[in-house]
C-alpha cells in the first residue's frame, strides 16, 4: 500500500492529548506509524490546516429496514434535493440519503466509522446488504434488546448469566456490535397499542419494569465486558416534562463501573439527549432542562451522552420507539409508517419539519446546543443529530459551527419567529461559550471511539491505529471571522485518508477503498437452558426458522471481528 | 443414499415458507422429494429440471434459435444496452436481491429504465404508501397477537396457499394459544372465494365499490350513521364488522389485487391505510399487502436503498434518478413506443403485459433472462438461461412483510448455467469496456458539474 505523510498540520488528537501542535503524521500499509520510520512517503502538505483522526459517529440511522422505509415512502425527499452524480454511483435523497450518498457524504466530511443505531435482529440480513452498498465508511450495527422477549424473561427472573449467553448468541446471529435499548418495555407494550411512560410502568404480560430492563442490561453488558456500553434511548422520549424520567433513567447507572478490556469508562450511553431534556407539562409551556441534565451527567463519570441536535430542516423521524412515532403522527398529521417486529421490537417513521417559525422546534434547537455547551467533559458528550431524526448527518458541520461560534448562534436565532419565547424558555442566550477545535475533536472522534471501545483502532493518530486522517482547511492560529467558513471546512475536508489511501480531496471523493463491517464475537460457556429457549421460541413463535435467522457468512461483507472471551 | 436439505426457502409466492425439506439425489443433481411445501411450491422444485437450456439462444434471420456461448450473449446484451437510447430492464419478481443490485449497476451504467413487476401489480400500493404511510408488522406479530384477521380483495387459499396456516388464521402463537378458535375472520370480496369459506363474516362488496365500503367503515368507527346499504352490504353487517375490529386486541388487514386493481386502485389502498390508522386510536391494527412473487418485495427494498425509489426508476438522465409512474412505468413507456431495447428478467412480460405494448417492445431488441422457456423467451431475440434462485442459486429474498429470508441452493444448475448476479456483473464489465473503447474514439463528454443539495 505504500507510505504517506501528512506534513506540518496542526494536529488535534485528544486520545494522545495533542492540542494543535504542528507535526507530521505518517502512515504505512494502512496503519499510523512513527514518521521517522518512513522511507519514501507520498506527501500531503497540510501546512496551515487542521489534522484530526477520521471521524467516528456513535449514533446514526444509516442502514436497515426503517431507514429504507424512510427512503421508500418519501419520494419528495429526492425531488430537487439530490445532487447530480459525481462519483461511481448516483446520490439520491436529502434527509434519508441512499446508501451510496451516505458513504460519500460521510467521506466528504472526513468520517470513517459509523455505528448504525438500531438493527432489528430479524432484519439483520437486510442491514448487512445495505452495509455492503454503503461505500467507504466502516459500519457497525447495534441489535435492539430492550423489548426482546428472551431478554424480558431472563431479566425478570434476574438471570443475568442466561441473558448474557443469549446476548452473545444474538450478537453472533446478527453480526451485531452492542446492546441497544429503545424505550425499554414501551415498544413491547406498543404491540398492544400501549406504552411504558416512565421507568416504573410495568410491561404488559411480561411484568417487568423498564428500570429493571435497563439495570439488567447494564449488568449483562459488564458481565460480558463488551467494547461498548448499554446504549439507551430513554422512556417517554420527546414529551414535555420528560427530564424527570430521564434523570430517573440516568440514576439507574449509579453504583455500576465499567468492566472491559477496551478502554471504555462508561456503563451507560444515553443517546440523543436533546429529545429527553424537556421541562413544562405541555407543548405550550415546554422549556429547556438541559442544565439539570448536564449537571447530573457532569457529576457522573460512568455516563456518556450524544446530543441529537435539531438542525431546523425538513427531515424524517425514525425510531424503534413505535408508540412515540404514533404519537408524533397525531401531532403533525403527516404520513405514518410502522413495523412491529415479532418478539423483538417495532419501528415507526414519520416525516417532520423543524421550522424556525415553530416555537417548539427552536426550543429543541437550543436544548441540543445547551447540552454540549454545559458539558464539563467533551470526551463524554458527542455530536450527533440522531440522523435523520433531528436532522441529517450532513449538518454536523453546521452543528460544529454553532458550537464554535456565538455569532453563528445569534445569526440563526435572528431567524426565529418566536425568539423571545425561545430565549424565555431556554438559557441559550446567556451562554457565551465557544468550543475549541480540540473539543470538537473530542466530540467527533476521540470521545465516541473511546465510548464505543474501539479507541485502539479509530478516533486517534497514535502509531498502530488505522491510517484514517482527516485534514480540514482551518488554521487554528488564524480562525476565519466568518463562522460559515467553519461549516464549509468541516463539510468538505481538504483530505480524507482512509486506511492510508487518499479517499477524498478538496471535499470530493477520489477513490473508494474497501469498507468493513465491525462486529463483536463473544465466547460464553455452553448454556443448555438458553439453547433450549431459543429452540422453543423459534419452533413456536418466530415466523422464520432459527437456521435461516442467523446471518449466513456469505452475507457478511469484509468483516472485522472484535473478540471477547468470557470463558477465561 | 439421498441427501435431505432442511430449512429450504420456497421460490413461489410472497409467503416465503422457509421450512421446506428437500431430498436430493446423491450427485446433487436431482430433486427426489419436497416436504412441507404447498402443491405449487413443490411443483416449482419438481419441474425445475424440465425444459432447461444450458446455453443462450440467439434468434437467426430465418426465425430459429441458435445456441451461442455466454460470452457472446453478454457481448450482445451489452452492445444492445450501449447502443440503445432508452432501454428498459423489467421484471425481478423471481430472482434474488444480489441479482437486483447487480442489474441496477448495469441500468445505471447503460442509462436505462429499471422497473419491476410491482409496476403492473402492487404499484398502486406504493402510490398510497407515498401519500399515507404504512402501519404494518411482521407476519410473526400477526401469528402471536392477532385475534381479528381481515382479508380484503385477497384470496390466499389459491394465491398464497400457506399464508393462513403459517401466519394468520390457524397458527397457535404466543398470545393466541387457541389458534383458529380464538380468532375472528372477516373476508371482504365480491366473490364467495375459498377464503370466504373459512370466514366468520363474509361481506360481499359490490365489485368496484371497495372505497365506499371503507368509507362506511371509517364513518361507523367514528360513531356516525351510514345509509342502510353501502356498496351492496347491509348496514347491520358493517356495524357488526366494525364493532369486532374496534374490540380486537390486535388485528391485521391483508389486502390484495382486489383493492389495487379494481376501480379506485391506489385510493382504495389509501383509505385502507387511513382505516388502519383510525383503528389505532382505539386498539392495535396493522395492514399488509399480499405481495405475489417470492421476491417481488426485494426490488422495492434494494432500489429504495440504492436510489430512493421502489419502482419505475428512470436512470436515463444518467446523473440523477427519476420516478413518475405513468411516465416512467413499463407499460406506459411501451404503449408510447418510447423504449428501444427491452430486457425481461425473472418474469414473463409477454404473458402479463397488454398486447399493444408487447407489440411495440417487439419492434426492438428483446432479451429474455429466465431459467425456463416462457412466452417472453419464445418471442425474444436472445434468451439467456440462468439458475433458479432458491433451487440452484442461494441469496436473500424479501417476504411480503419486508423480512429478509436467506434462501439456499439445493441442487446444481445445468452445467455451465450462471446466476442472474454473475450475468449482470459480466454485462456491467462488458459495458465498461465498451465505454472505454468509445472514450478512445470520441472525445469524452465533460463531467457534469455537481450541485450540492441546499446550495
Amino acid at each position: 500500500m505504500g507510505e504517506l505523510i501528512v506534513k506540518n498540520g496542526f494536529v488535534f488528537d485528544p486520545l494522545q492529548g495533542i492540542k494543535g501542535d504542528r507535526m507530521d503524521v505518517g502512515v504505512r500499509d494502512g496503519k499510523i506509524v512513527e514518521t521517522n520510520t518512513l522511507k519514501n512517503p507520498k506527501e500531503i502538505d497540510a501546512a496551515g490546516m487542521t489534522v484530526m483522526a477520521g471521524g467516528v459517529d456513535i449514533h446514526a440511522h444509516v442502514v436497515g429496514p426503517k431507514v429504507n422505509v424512510g427512503r421508500l415512502f418519501r419520494p419528495e425527499d429526492k425531488l430537487f434535493k439530490s445532487p447530480l452524480k459525481r462519483c461511481n454511483r448516483m446520490e439520491m435523497g436529502f434527509s434519508v440519503p441512499s446508501t451510496f450518498k451516505t458513504g460519500y457524504d460521510y467521506a466528504r466530511m472526513g468520517y470513517v466509522f459509523v455505528n448504525e443505531a438500531a438493527m432489528p435482529p430479524l432484519h439483520s440480513p437486510h442491514v448487512h446488504e445495505e452495509i455492503r452498498d454503503t461505500p467507504i465508511i466502516d459500519n457497525a450495527a447495534m441489535p435492539v434488546f430492550g423489548n426482546n422477549w428472551f431478554t424480558l424473561d431472563y431479566l425478570k427472573n434476574n438471570e443475568i448469566e442466561n441473558n448474557a449467553a443469549y446476548t452473545a448468541w444474538l450478537l453472533r446471529a446478527t453480526r451485531g456490535f452492542a446492546i441497544k435499548v429503545v424505550n425499554p418495555g414501551g415498544t413491547e407494550a406498543w404491540g398492544w397499542g400501549l406504552n411504558c411512560e416512565n421507568i416504573h410502568d410495568t410491561v404488559p404480560y411480561f411484568d417487568i419494569t423498564p428500570a429493571k430492563i435497563i439495570t439488567g442490561l447494564i449488568e449483562t453488558n459488564e458481565f460480558l465486558g463488551l467494547p461498548h456500553s448499554m446504549h439507551l434511548h430513554t422512556n417517554n422520549l420527546g414529551n414535555p416534562g420528560n427530564y424527570t424520567d430521564t434523570l430517573d433513567s440516568l440514576r439507574l447507572a449509579e453504583g455500576y463501573t465499567a468492566k472491559n478490556n477496551f478502554g471504555r469508562d462508561q456503563v451507560m450511553h444515553v443517546t440523543h439527549v436533546q429529545f429527553c431534556s424537556y421541562g413544562g407539562d405541555s407543548w405550550k409551556n415546554i422549556d429547556s432542562q438541559a442544565k439539570t441534565i448536564m449537571d447530573y451527567v457532569n457529576a457522573h463519570d460512568n455516563i456518556t451522552i450524544d446530543m441529537g441536535q435539531v438542525t431546523l430542516d425538513e427531515t424524517t423521524t425514525m425510531t424503534a420507539d413505535g408508540p412515540f412515532e404514533h404519537h408524533l403522527r397525531g401531532l403533525n398529521n403527516l404520513k405514518w409508517a410502522n413495523t412491529d417486529v415479532e418478539l423483538e421490537t417495532a419501528a415507526g417513521v414519520v416525516p417532520y419539519i423543524y421550522s424556525p417559525n415553530v416555537k417548539v422546534s427552536t426550543i429543541q434547537w437550543a436544548v441540543g446546543l445547551e447540552l454540549a455547551l454545559y458539558s464539563n467533559d467533551l470526551m463524554r458528550t458527542f455530536i450527533t443529530t440522531d440522523h435523520p431524526n433531528a436532522g441529517p448527518f450532513t449538518r454536523y458541520p453546521r452543528v460544529i459551527k454553532w458550537l464554535m461560534s456565538r455569532a453563528a448562534r445569534d445569526a440563526t436565532m435572528k431567524t426565529f419567529k418566536w425568539l423571545d419565547r425561545t430565549i424565555e424558555s431556554t438559557t441559550i442566550d446567556s451562554i457565551d461559550r465557544e468550543l475549541t477545535l480540540y473539543e470538537i475533536a473530542q466530540m467527533t472522534r476521540a470521545g465516541p471511539a473511546k465510548a464505543l471501545g474501539i479507541s485502539n483502532t479509530y478516533g486517534g493518530l497514535a502509531p498502530g491505529m488505522d491510517g484514517d486522517i482527516a485534514v480540514y482547511a482551518l488554521n487554528p492560529e488564524n480562525m476565519p471571522s466568518d463562522p460559515d467558513r467553519i461549516e464549509e471546512a468541516f463539510s468538505r475536508c481538504a483530505y480524507l485518508v482512509k486506511d492510508g489511501v487518499v479517499t477524498a480531496r478538496g471535499g470530493e471523493v477520489v477513490t473508494e477503498p474497501a469498507k468493513r463491517t465491525i462486529w463483536v464475537d463473544v465466547k460464553v460457556p455452553e448454556n443448555a437452558q438458553v439453547q433450549r429457549d431459543i429452540y422453543e421460541h423459534f419452533l413456536r413463535h418466530y415466523s422464520v426458522g432459527v437456521k435461516n435467522y442467523q446471518l449466513f457468512d456469505e452475507h457478511l461483507h469484509n468483516p472485522r471481528v472484535i473478540e471477547v472471551d468470557t470463558t477465561q | 443414499m439421498a441427501k435431505k436439505i432442511e430449512n429450504v426457502g420456497c421460490p413461489f409466492c410472497g409467503v416465503c415458507c422457509d421450512d421446506l425439506v428437500v431430498t436430493v439425489s446423491d450427485d446433487g443433481k436431482k430433486i427426489l422429494e419436497v416436504e412441507n411445501a404447498c402443491i405449487i411450491g413443490s411443483t416449482v422444485f419438481h419441474r425445475a429440471m424440465e425444459d432447461r437450456h444450458a446455453l443462450p439462444r440467439l434468434r437467426q434471420p430465418d426465425g430459429t434459435f441458435k445456441e451461442i456461448s455466454y460470452d457472446e450473449a453478454i457481448d450482445y446484451t451489452a452492445k444492445v444496452l450501449h447502443n440503445a437510447k432508452k432501454p428498459l430492464i423489467y421484471g425481478f419478481g423471481s430472482t434474488n436481491c444480489e441479482g437486483m443490485a447487480a442489474a441496477a449497476k448495469v441500468a445505471e451504467k447503460a442509462g436505462a429504465v429499471l422497473d419491476n413487476c410491482a409496476s403492473i401489480c402492487h404499484g398502486s400500493s406504493f402510490l398510497a404508501i407515498f401519500d399515507n404511510g404504512y402501519p404494518s408488522c411482521t407476519l410473526g406479530e400477526t401469528k402471536n397477537r392477532a385475534d381479528v384477521i381481515v382479508y380484503w380483495g385477497a384470496n390466499p387459499s389459491h394465491a398464497h396457499p400457506r399464508h393462513m396456516s403459517r401466519y394468520s388464521i390457524f397458527p397457535r402463537g404466543f398470545f393466541t394459544g387457541k389458534g383458529h378458535k380464538g380468532r375472528k375472520i372477516i373476508v371482504i370480496d365480491p366473490r364467495h372465494t375459498d377464503t370466504a369459506q373459512v370466514a366468520d363474516i363474509h361481506l360481499q362488496v359490490q365489485q368496484g365499490h371497495d372505497y365506499d365500503l371503507f368509507d362506511a367503515f371509517r364513518t361507523v368507527l367514528r360513531g356516525h350513521d351510514i345509509p342502510d346499504v353501502v356498496a351492496g352490504v347491509k348496514k347491520e353487517q358493517i356495524v357488526e364488522a366494525v364493532d369486532i375490529m374496534k374490540k380486537a386486541r390486535f388485528g391485521t388487514i391483508f389486502y390484495g389485487m382486489g383493492l389495487c386493481h379494481s376501480d379506485g386502485r391506489n385510493h382504495n389502498v389509501d383509505i385502507a391505510i387511513s382505516l388502519t390508522r383510525d383503528l389505532n386510536d382505539f386498539t392495535k391494527w396493522t395492514i399488509m399487502a399480499m405481495r405475489g412473487h417470492y421476491n417481488i418485495t426485494g426490488p422495492g427494498a434494494v432500489w429504495s436503498w440504492q436510489y430512493g425509489f421502489p419502482y419505475c426508476l428512470d436512470l436515463t438522465k444518467r446523473d440523477i434518478a427519476h420516478m413518475n409512474p405513468g411516465e416512467t412505468s413499463s407499460v406506459d413507456l411501451a404503449m408510447r413506443d418510447e423504449v428501444d431495447a427491452f430486457i425481461n428478467i425473472g418474469t414473463d412480460a409477454a404473458a402479463h403485459f397488454p398486447i399493444e405494448p408487447v407489440k411495440h417492445l417487439r419492434k426492438h431488441p428483446w432479451i429474455a433472462i429466465d431459467p425456463h422457456p416462457n412466452m417472453a423467451t419464445e418471442i425474444s431475440d436472445l434468451h439467456i438461461p440462468v439458475g433458479i434462485v432458491g433451487v440452484e442459486v442461494p441469496g436473500i429474498v424479501y417476504r411480503m412483510d419486508n423480512v429478509p429470508i436467506q434462501y439456499r441452493k439445493v441442487i446444481d444448475p445445468p452445467e455451465g448455467v450462471i446466476s442472474d448476479e454473475e450475468l449482470f456483473e459480466r454485462i456491467h464489465l462488458r459495458l465498461c469496456e465498451l465505454e472505454a473503447e468509445d472514450a478512445v474514439n470520441v472525445p469524452a463528454k465533460a463531467a457534469p458539474e455537481g450541485v450540492r443539495a441546499g446550495e
